[in-house]
């Protein structure tokens, strides 16, 4: 349970008051520089309000609150809204906490919004896997490449692309884990095929990268 | 009757896609003239929709028209059968419209075949604006010149003429597409045309007309004023700088639009422009490419 804060009542008021996009935004901003827990439900909500600018402030807040903000953001996903639901998933990705792994996982194959989904799908690449996490779980990587493996042949290029950035990070991130040497395989065989089968030159390119940014900083072979 | 409203983004009801969901070979015979990778994206319902183009209900030859557009159905016998559906007076709405004339023109500018650009010229004169801007887009897509002189015709009477159409939600030519395309297809000899259309009333026109003239004199002072577009107070006009820029690959405008509050499939859309645009002279590993891919993972 979050405590109320006095001090940032009259920001959240500010925000149900404001007249125009430009003031709710600085409204948004002003109640996340506070950093308090308490603003973290308003934050939620304005996910909510179909306001790019403001979204991405609000995003950018929770993702400072860190994982403190996760119970909520998961909690609060808005099924109906998907502007919403994409920036909520845009907030646990960057926070990155494993808590968000089965949300992320069924959202990155299933969920009907282009947006939603690459905000899930690059988040499965980002998570901060823990030892223990794994305990009883070994199946977690497993089912996080096949999962990859299986968006990188959407017909969307920006749902490919977004795989193989979370290709990439995942490489990147478990370079010294012996246990997924097979999947890391099977993801670098992904990313060449992509490289230089994709019709699409942008996600082509983005393979290239990818695998020139992992080769100039070594991973587990 | 059928009524359609005379709106320029009317498409058919997804929901109503059943009726051509039938399983239907099609006769080998029948494409041989067609190349081996477009044969094979020809999906087995291509023919129905070709019938359908004649269907006695006309809702249905005016979604057989965008179903072959959306499918991209790049076959002899669609492209005919679409730019025989150039001249359909079947299909009407209340205010003299031609609904049909409309799809088949969108159509054909996906399909690609250059055959249907006499056509289509002939279509800017038609008295409905709606096939005009279809016709002009089409023509833009297919990328001959050959309707250069065509497309310059209809912004005869300069900045003086190109006003409301009275009582309808739109000027009496369509501007933006006419333009948009001049610049599209290189023709240098539209600029003194164009530009006076850099200061029209309309937003929109105004885009266009930067957009074109950066396309056909590379002078960053109409790109830039692109760019400070992106902080116009109304989020369409902001989306309409963004696939603006897109479309010219104006790389110095990479911040400016991954900062834009705009939502993030439009940055991204308009960011893979600009690589787009990178790529055709430099490879994935220049600086400029790292970048412009590192701010649109920012976006995903």
């Amino acid at each position: 349970m979050i405590a109320t804060d006095p001090a940032i009542e009259p920001l959240i008021t500010a925000i149900a008051q404001a007249d125009s996009p430009a003031t709710l935004i600085g409204a948004v901003r002003a109640l996340a520089q506070t950093a308090s827990l308490s603003a973290i439900p308003t934050l939620i909500e304005v996910l909510g309000y179909n306001n790019p600018g403001a979204a991405s402030v609000a995003v950018a807040g929770l993702v400072q609150m860190g994982e403190a903000a996760v119970p909520l953001l998961l909690e609060q996903i808005d099924d109906y809204n998907y502007g919403a639901r994409a920036s909520s998933l845009r907030a646990l990705a960057a926070i990155a906490d494993p808590r968000a792994f089965e949300v992320l996982l069924e959202a990155a194959a299933t969920d009907f919004a282009p947006s939603v989904r690459r905000a899930a799908i690059k988040g499965l690449g980002t998570l901060r896997w823990q030892p223990r996490d794994l305990d009883g779980q070994p199946s977690i990587h497993d089912r996080t490449v096949s999962t990859l493996l299986l968006v990188s042949h959407d017909s969307d290029w920006t749902i490919r692309y977004a795989a193989i950035a979370a290709f990439q990070s995942w490489i990147f991130t478990l370079q010294n884990c012996s246990e997924t040497t097979d999947l890391t395989r099977q993801a670098l065989e992904r990313l060449e095929h992509l490289r230089q089968t994709d019709e699409d030159e942008v996600v082509r390119a983005r393979a290239s990268m990818a695998q020139h940014q992992l080769t100039i900083v070594p991973y587990a072979q | 009757m059928l009524h359609v409203m005379d709106s320029p983004s009317k498409q058919p009801d997804l929901a109503n896609v059943q009726f051509l969901a039938t399983e239907q070979a099609i006769p080998p015979e029948a494409h041989e003239a067609i190349p081996p990778e477009a044969h094979e994206a020809i999906p087995p319902e291509a023919h129905e929709a070709i019938a359908n183009l004649r269907h006695e209900d006309l809702s249905i030859r005016y979604y057989a028209a965008w179903w072959l557009g959306k499918f991209r159905v790049r076959d002899v016998v669609a492209v005919d059968a679409l730019i025989a559906a150039l001249d359909d007076d079947a299909n009407r709405t209340a205010m003299g419209g031609y609904p049909l004339r409309r799809n088949a023109a969108r159509a054909l500018g996906k399909l690609g075949d250059k055959r249907a650009v006499a056509a289509l010229i002939r279509c800017l004169d038609c008295s409905d604006f709606y096939v005009r801007e279809a016709a002009a887009q089409a023509l833009e897509a297919l990328g001959d010149a050959s309707c250069i002189s065509a497309l310059l015709s209809l912004l005869d009477g300069g900045v003086d003429a190109a006003q409301f159409a009275p009582g309808l939600p739109h000027l009496v030519q369509p501007y933006e597409a006419v333009i948009e395309a001049l610049g599209t297809l290189h023709a240098t000899e539209a600029v003194e045309q164009i530009r006076p259309f850099a200061d029209h009333g309309v937003e929109r026109v105004r885009y266009a007309a930067m957009r074109s003239l950066y396309q056909l004199t590379h002078d960053p002072y109409y790109a830039e004023h692109l760019v400070g577009a992106l902080s116009s107070s109304e989020v369409q006009l902001r989306r309409s700088a963004l696939a603006d820029l897109g479309a010219i690959g104006y790389v110095p405008a990479a911040s400016a639009i991954a900062q834009a509050p705009v939502e993030n499939s439009f940055k991204l859309l308009a960011l893979k422009g600009l690589l787009g645009h990178h790529l055709s002279e430099n490879d994935a590993h220049s600086e400029a490419a790292i970048r412009l891919m590192t701010l649109m993972d920012t976006l995903l």
